[in-house]
This record gives C-alpha cells, sequence and structure tokens, in this order.
C-alpha cells in the first residue's frame, strides 16, 4: 500500500529508511542533511525505528561506525553533505574494498572555501573514485525510491558494495513535495533480510581488512574495478524489479523528447526538471532539442550513453563542480572519454554551472540551447563557458 | 607448524574483501625470518616471573620442561629485544645471529 503524502524530502527518506528495517544509522548531522539524521534520530529516540543510533563526533567516525556495523551484518545507513563527505574520504575505499553494503544519503553540496552551505556536485566529484555505486535522484520522490532500492542493490550477494544516494541539498532535500510513500509492510515485501557475503562472528573468526602486501594488490584492485563494473547488470534488473513492484521506472540514463533531437543537453540531478520545461518550450517553436539525462554515476553506464547519444552530433554537458586546472568539467571528460572509445565523436560543448548554489534559471538553458544550435549550425565548439558568470 | 605453501592468488582467488578466513592462520608467518640477532637466556638468574613472556609481541616465548625455564621458539622470535629490555633480573641478552 502507497499513501501520497506532502512531505519534506528529508523526513520522507527518513521515514522510509525506517521502513527498510534498518539496524543501525551511525551519522553525524551537516547542513543540508541534517533533517535525515535529525528525524532518524528522534524516530529511535521515540521506539518507533528499533534500530542504533549511534551519534558519532564526526563523519569520519561515522562512516567507520557504519564499516564495523555493516560488518557484523547490520543493516546500516548513513548521510552527509560536503565537508562531510571529504572527511568520511579515507574510510570510503576501506567500505567498498571490504564489499560492505552501507547506504549512504548525500545531500549534494559545494565544498569550502569560500564557505558555502549551498548546492553543486562539487562533493560528489571529489569522491568519485571511492569504488561505491553512486546514483542520483532528481526529486524527493526518487530519492525515497531509490533509498529502498539501494539496500536491494547493495544487499544483492553478486554486488555487495556501498551506495551512496545523491540528490540535491536544499532544492531536493528542503523541498515538500506530494511523495507516494509505500507502508511498512509493502517495503518489506520488496525488501529481503540482509545476509551479507562474509560477517565478524566471534564463532567463526575471520580478519576483515588485513594488510594486502604487493603479490596481492593488483589482483585485489582489479578485481575491485570489475565488481563495480560487474554491477551494472544487477543495477538494470533490480531497477527493473523495482518497476514491476513499485510502478515507478528507473533506468541508468534517461532522455527527454531525445528520439528525433539534433542537439541534447545532458544533465544529472535536479537541474534536469527546469531543463526540462525549457526543452518543451523550444519544441513548441520547432526546435529538435532533447534532453539526456545521467542518474547512474558508478558504474559508468557507457552502453546507455551510447544509445542515448544515438546519431545525435552536437551534446552540450552541463558541470556543476570543477576540476581545477583540468578539462575543467567532471562529467564532461568523462563523456568525452567515453566518445573517444568510438569511431566518431560528437562535439561536446561544455557547460559549468550552478556552482554553489547559483540558481539556473529557465533563461540560462535557454541561453545554452542557443548556443548548442549554433554549434550544430557552424560546427565551431566554444570552449568551456561559466554559466552567469559576470564579466 | 610448518610454513603453508601455496601460490600466489589470482584476482579470482580472492577472499571477500581480501579477509583472512582461517582462524590462526598468522603461524604461518614466520617472523623468525626477520631476525638478526636472538635472545638467549642464562637460567641462573631467571626467578621464573613470566615477564618475558608476558612483554612478548610474537607470544613465542613458553615456558619448557623439564625445569619450565623461558625460552624462545626461534621459528617466531623476531629479535626484537624486548625480552630482554623487561627482564627484571637482566638474565637474557641478545646475541648476533651469524650467517
Ligand atoms: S623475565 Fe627474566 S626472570 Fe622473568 S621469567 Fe623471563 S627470563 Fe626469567
Ligand atoms: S626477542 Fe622479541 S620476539 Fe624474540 S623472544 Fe624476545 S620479545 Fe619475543
Amino acid at each position: 500500500m502507497e499513501e501520497r503524502i506532502g512531505m519534506e524530502s528529508s523526513i520522507a527518506i527518513a521515514e522510509v529508511v525506517g521502513r527498510c528495517d534498518v539496524d543501525v544509522v551511525a551519522a553525524y548531522p551537516i547542513t543540508p542533511q541534517t533533517h535525515i539524521v535529525e528525524h532518524l534520530s528522534e524516530m529511535v529516540a521515540n521506539g518507533e525505528l528499533k534500530a542504533a543510533f549511534v551519534p558519532v563526533e564526526s563523519e569520519h567516525s561515522a562512516m567507520s561506525v557504519c564499516c564495523g556495523t555493516a560488518a557484523v551484518g547490520a543493516r546500516t545507513y548513513t548521510a552527509t553533505s560536503s565537508q562531510g563527505l571529504a572527511l568520511m574520504h579515507e574510510i570510503l575505499f576501506i567500505a567498498s574494498s571490504l564489499r560492505l553494503p552501507i547506504v549512504m544519503a548525500v545531500a549534494n553540496r559545494s565544498l569550502s572555501g569560500p564557505i558555502s552551505i549551498w548546492n553543486d556536485h562539487s562533493d560528489v566529484m571529489s569522491d568519485r573514485d571511492v569504488g561505491w555505486v553512486q546514483i542520483f535522484a532528481e526529486n524527493g520522490q526518487e530519492a525515497v525510491d531509490l533509498t529502498i532500492w539501494a539496500f536491494r542493490l547493495a544487499e544483492d550477494r553478486r554486488v555487495s558494495l556501498p551506495v551512496m544516494v545523491h540528490f540535491d541539498g536544499f532544492i531536493v532535500s528542503h523541498m515538500i513535495e506530494p511523495i507516494l510513500m509505500p507502508d511498512h509492510e509493502t517495503v518489506r515485501g520488496y525488501l529481503p533480510p540482509f545476509e551479507p557475503l562474509l560477517r565478524l562472528d566471534v564463532d567463526r573468526p575471520v580478519s576483515i581488512g588485513p594488510v594486502g602486501i604487493p603479490d596481492i594488490y593488483t589482483e585485489s584492485k582489479f578485481l575491485q574495478h570489475k565488481l563495480v563494473v560487474d554491477a551494472y547488470q544487477p543495477i538494470v534488473e533490480t531497477l527493473e524489479g523495482f518497476g514491476k513492484y513499485f510502478g515507478r521506472h528507473y533506468h541508468p540514463v534517461e532522455t527527454y523528447r531525445a528520439e528525433d533531437a539534433e542537439v541534447l543537453l545532458c544533465t544529472m540531478g535536479s537541474l534536469s526538471e527546469t531543463a526540462m520545461t525549457v526543452v518543451d518550450r523550444r519544441r513548441e517553436k520547432g526546435h529538435k532539442v532533447g534532453l539526456m539525462r545521467i542518474r547512474l554515476w558508478r558504474p559508468f553506464p557507457f552502453e546507455d550513453i551510447y544509445r542515448a547519444v544515438g546519431a545525435v552530433q552536437t551534446i552540450g554537458v552541463i558541470d556543476r563542480a570543477v576540476s581545477f586546472g583540468g578539462p575543467p568539467g567532471p562529467v564532461a571528460s568523462e563523456l568525452k572519454a567515453a566518445f573517444y572509445r568510438k569511431p566518431q565523436q560528437p562535439r561536446l560543448v561544455e557547460f559549468i554551472a550552478g556552482l554553489g548554489g547559483r540558481d539556473v534559471a529557465l533563461a540560462d538553458f535557454e541561453r545554452m540551447f542557443d548556443v548548442l544550435l549554433s554549434t550544430r549550425k557552424t560546427g565551431q565548439v566554444p570552449p568551456p563557458a561559466f554559466v552567469g558568470l559576470r564579466e | 607448524m610448518t610454513r603453508q605453501q601455496t601460490a600466489k592468488p589470482r584476482w579470482s582467488e580472492l577472499a571477500v574483501g581480501c579477509a583472512v578466513t582461517e582462524a590462526g592462520s598468522a603461524r604461518y608467518n614466520r617472523t623468525g625470518d626477520w631476525r638478526s640477532s636472538r635472545p638467549v637466556w642464562e637460567h641462573a638468574h631467571c626467578v621464573r616471573c613470566g615477564v618475558c613472556q608476558m612483554f612478548c609481541p610474537e607470544g613465542c616465548i613458553q615456558f619448557e620442561p623439564p625445569k619450565d625455564f623461558p625460552a624462545a621458539d626461534l621459528e617466531y622470535c623476531k629479535g626484537c629485544g624486548i625480552c630482554v629490555h623487561e627482564c627484571p633480573t637482566a638474565c637474557i641478552r641478545m646475541v648476533a645471529e651469524e650467517e
């Protein structure tokens, strides 16, 4: 059974985490993730959720606790953002290399400095290579759904990897939305009990996290890479299973009015929703523009990208983070790398937009589509641009 | 307790998260290989207090019959000299290992 309710996304996420029968929540509050863990701690304190809430002294400790509890076979959840994710950094590798199926919400926020509590993807991009499965939700409903799904995928014995569910800080986390909330029994019907591949158990002693000498390190990294790559198939299957069960369908890459598009704009996260409005406007004017939304960030969905792009020759990519001194957009470099494997590469126009909470308005999207259409006409690819920069 | 001789594992043979799944497998690590000097006991001054045994980081000191004096298992004694440092009667000394 599902009930349509008006609720702040963060509260809805916390509620659904409870319905996933989580055993342990270890978290440190940080804006804009705070409401999630605050609400979870309330649920535990009120006796509504039979779980241990571990109020740690830092995110580094939060992720360390999560590693320990997941290792004994407890279903483990945490949430963070920005500097908090950065502070977890070294432990994120431990969680993935030990194959601990922790689920973590990341309310995406910029990194300091200057100090900024507002939304962009600099936290995500700094932790791109930590070996976690990473997926993006564009709104509260998706964040709720993908949280339930994340436990299912993480605990899938073919995968057994930690999963980050990303959504934009404030824009999604603090939005009050109509959300279809599945009840406890419905979630239970979807999510089988957690059966870990390996657990710390006094009766069957094992050492988890020992040293890896040069003789095995290469093999262990090859295996880790392979596991993340091979998680793709279970991801597709479990998303399909989610769609069958809940009736809401998610895919590694999703498109909007892209079928006969001549130019595509690529987005990740909540910007997609504004972009769709502008695509509709342009379509009314007869402009063949479409949208490609990357939902799955790791493993990177190469084949879905090729399929979505098809024969389109001009693509714009919005990056919400900067690789300083680099390409400079992390998503754009990923796409370039993907197409470098192909005999022909589309023209790629790079936009850096929405940094540190800067609004990306309809007019900004209009200008980006103008650039894409003129690039298509002239064949001249402009240099990467910071959208809305005052010069 | 001999060293387990196994081929280097392929990637497909690694345990989940490279865990060590056999209890007590540390005994295959013969830390005695590292030793450059070894402890030698002068039993005349030994009061059998067990301090050396307690402090030995390898846990390789046993009290051996028939006289129940401490002795190091040289398969595992890594020659750190902690026993020498801790012995209250100074009855242990380190002797260099010869080639
Ligand atoms: S510490 Fe010294 S005196 Fe005590 S048992 Fe060991 S060797 Fe003997
Ligand atoms: S030298 Fe070190 S390892 Fe050897 S017996 Fe003494 S304390 Fe133990």
